[in-house]
């Protein structure tokens, strides 16, 4: 089956004051999704990137730039991913249109080439 | 790809939240409360990073406390640093005495209960302002936001963070320690930690107005917290069993609820058969150990009161003297004119309305009563028994202009329209 990557843009911060309730509750809207995508037959499995800026590395071989980034000055960076498989494209944009992330961020959805 | 079979539990965090801090305060000493306290919101974001992705963890409550543990150390080495640049540059430090890690990571810890009510005693400690125990202690011990607190006590959530803030400054400043009191100090300082339950408990159940979901569980922590210091050996006492049964026998009425509690009258309009019947249970086999000592709380005779009404079958059939007996102490031991208002009522259960109006009339005090909006709906209805429809819609019409909250002036407007 194809499978397909939706990467998770944020912006890595959220509000301060959030209780444990809260905290919770948004949590909880996360599994909610993948419980009724995985009730569906698709599986998703979820990887969370770490926090902090990588590193790029432009330039020649053997002595390429190393920077930050890439996005150290961009107000959203990919803060993890999920993996689906789907029969197509268009059902996995159909799956993402209650993704709770779609309230703290944008998904960006890349279809993996079959092997 | 497995699936994500683990959900939470309802209120997880929250509990968790409570009991983390006060096991991290009990490691640290109650000098480092902010410390336990930002690790402990250290580790609830850590999962809100990284459960969306991965999943929520085998064990949710060790996950958080490792993390939160860990960050507590992170944050005391942090702590240290800073001590050890300021004396180094002669500002005169306080001294600083890092709680050894050990005692952070040793795995026999006493248990939860223990913390919960050295916390809890903590945020009841006489350095605190009264008005600021019951929201320390919801967010301390209880695990709640600044905004659910203000939901709850219809405040600004500006108002909340700067009373929870003074509150934390006084403990610092009066060099509260945390956990139990010395037994020389115990009876007072367990006063004041049951009158601070006491008052979470009524600003959950006196749901006059605003969000009853976060009042439900205000009450519900205020059960849940008098349930914890009833139990304990070091804390249980005829007057925490007391509180416990009032405000079981209370809760038990939740379901029936129609908002705007507050008034006697509303029993009589309550559909019984809602009641819950495991709380009154409760209730009653806590007030049998509550009448364990010789001293009489205004706790046990509330509970009393609401003893009566639980175990009648219908508002008519209830024991109306022996409630107007416990009205007659609880007033001479109080002198609220609310109790007078209430205690005025029952007499008009066994006497008349016309008698129960009298003793209205002759409270003492009662002008503390102006703008309460249950005086003259107390009075409409006394009327209305009475056979003086008029009199009646005029204190209706009275009650309606002071009416604080929509299901009041719902319950008004539907009692002065079925009297026309």
């Amino acid at each position: 089956m194809p499978r397909f990557i939706m990467l998770l843009h944020d912006s890595g911060t959220f509000p301060p004051d959030l209780s444990p309730d809260q905290i919770q509750a948004i949590i909880e809207r996360y599994v909610a999704w993948k419980q009724k995508v995985q009730a569906n037959g698709r599986a998703v499995d979820g990887h969370k990137l770490a926090d902090g800026t990588g590193r790029v590395l432009r330039g020649a071989v053997g002595h390429p730039k190393v920077i930050d980034g890439p996005y150290a000055e961009a107000r959203e960076v990919i803060g993890g991913l999920f993996i689906v498989e789907a029969a197509h494209f268009e059902e996995v944009v159909e799956l993402s249109r209650d993704c709770p992330h779609l309230d703290f961020g944008t998904i960006e959805i890349r279809e993996v080439e079959p092997t | 790809m497995a699936a994500d079979s683990i959900t939470l539990v309802e209120h997880l965090f929250r509990r968790q939240a409570g009991q983390m801090v006060a096991r991290l305060t009990r490691a640290l000493g109650s000098r480092h409360l902010a410390v336990a306290e930002d690790a402990v919101q250290d580790a609830l974001i850590a999962a809100l990073q990284q459960w969306p992705y991965r999943g929520v963890p085998d064990q949710p409550e060790a996950w958080l406390y490792q993390v939160a543990k860990n960050r507590a150390l992170d944050r005391l080495r942090h702590v240290k640093m800073a001590a050890g640049k300021v004396s180094a540059i002669g500002q005169g430090a306080p001294a600083f005495n890092p709680p050894a890690a050990s005692t952070l990571l040793r795995d026999e810890l006493p248990p939860v209960d223990d913390d919960q009510l050295g916390l809890l005693f903590l945020s009841c400690h006489p350095a605190v302002a009264a008005d600021a125990r019951v929201a320390l202690a919801l967010k301390l011990v209880g695990g709640f936001g600044v905004g659910e607190i203000a939901r709850a006590f219809l405040a600004q959530e500006s108002a909340i963070a700067q009373r929870l803030v003074r509150a934390k400054r006084s403990l610092r400043a009066g060099g509260a320690d945390f956990g139990m009191p010395s037994p020389a100090d115990l009876a007072p300082r367990l006063d004041s930690v049951l009158e601070s339950l006491y008052l979470m408990f009524n600003e959950g159940y006196a749901a006059t107005t605003g969000d009853t979901l976060v009042r439900d569980d205000v009450a519900g922590e205020a059960i849940r917290l008098v349930s914890l210091v009833a139990a304990h050996p070091a804390t249980a006492s005829p007057a925490a069993s007391a509180l416990l049964a009032l405000m079981l026998l209370q809760a038990s009425r939740f379901p029936a609820r129609s908002g705007g509690d507050g008034l006697l009258f509303l029993l009589r309009d309550q559909d019984r058969s809602k009641w819950d019947r495991a709380a009154v249970a409760a209730g009653l086999r806590a007030l049998d150990r509550a009448a364990a000592g010789d001293r009489v709380t205004a706790y046990h005779l509330e509970a009393g009161i609401a003893a009566c009404h639980a175990v009648a079958p219908s508002w008519a059939s209830t024991d109306w003297p022996r409630i107007v007996a416990l009205y007659d102490d609880l007033l001479a031991l109080t002198g609220s004119p609310v109790v007078a208002l209430n205690r005025a009522i029952a007499i008009s259960r066994v006497d008349g309305p016309l008698a129960g109006l009298a003793v209205i009339e002759s409270i003492k005090y009662r002008e503390a009563l102006d703008g309460y909006p249950l005086l003259p709906a107390a009075q409409a209805e006394l009327w209305r028994e009475s056979g003086d429809l008029a009199q009646a819609a005029a204190c209706y019409r009275e009650a309606l202009t002071l009416a604080r909250s929509a299901p009041e002036q719902r319950w008004l407007s539907a009692r002065l329209a079925h009297l026309v």
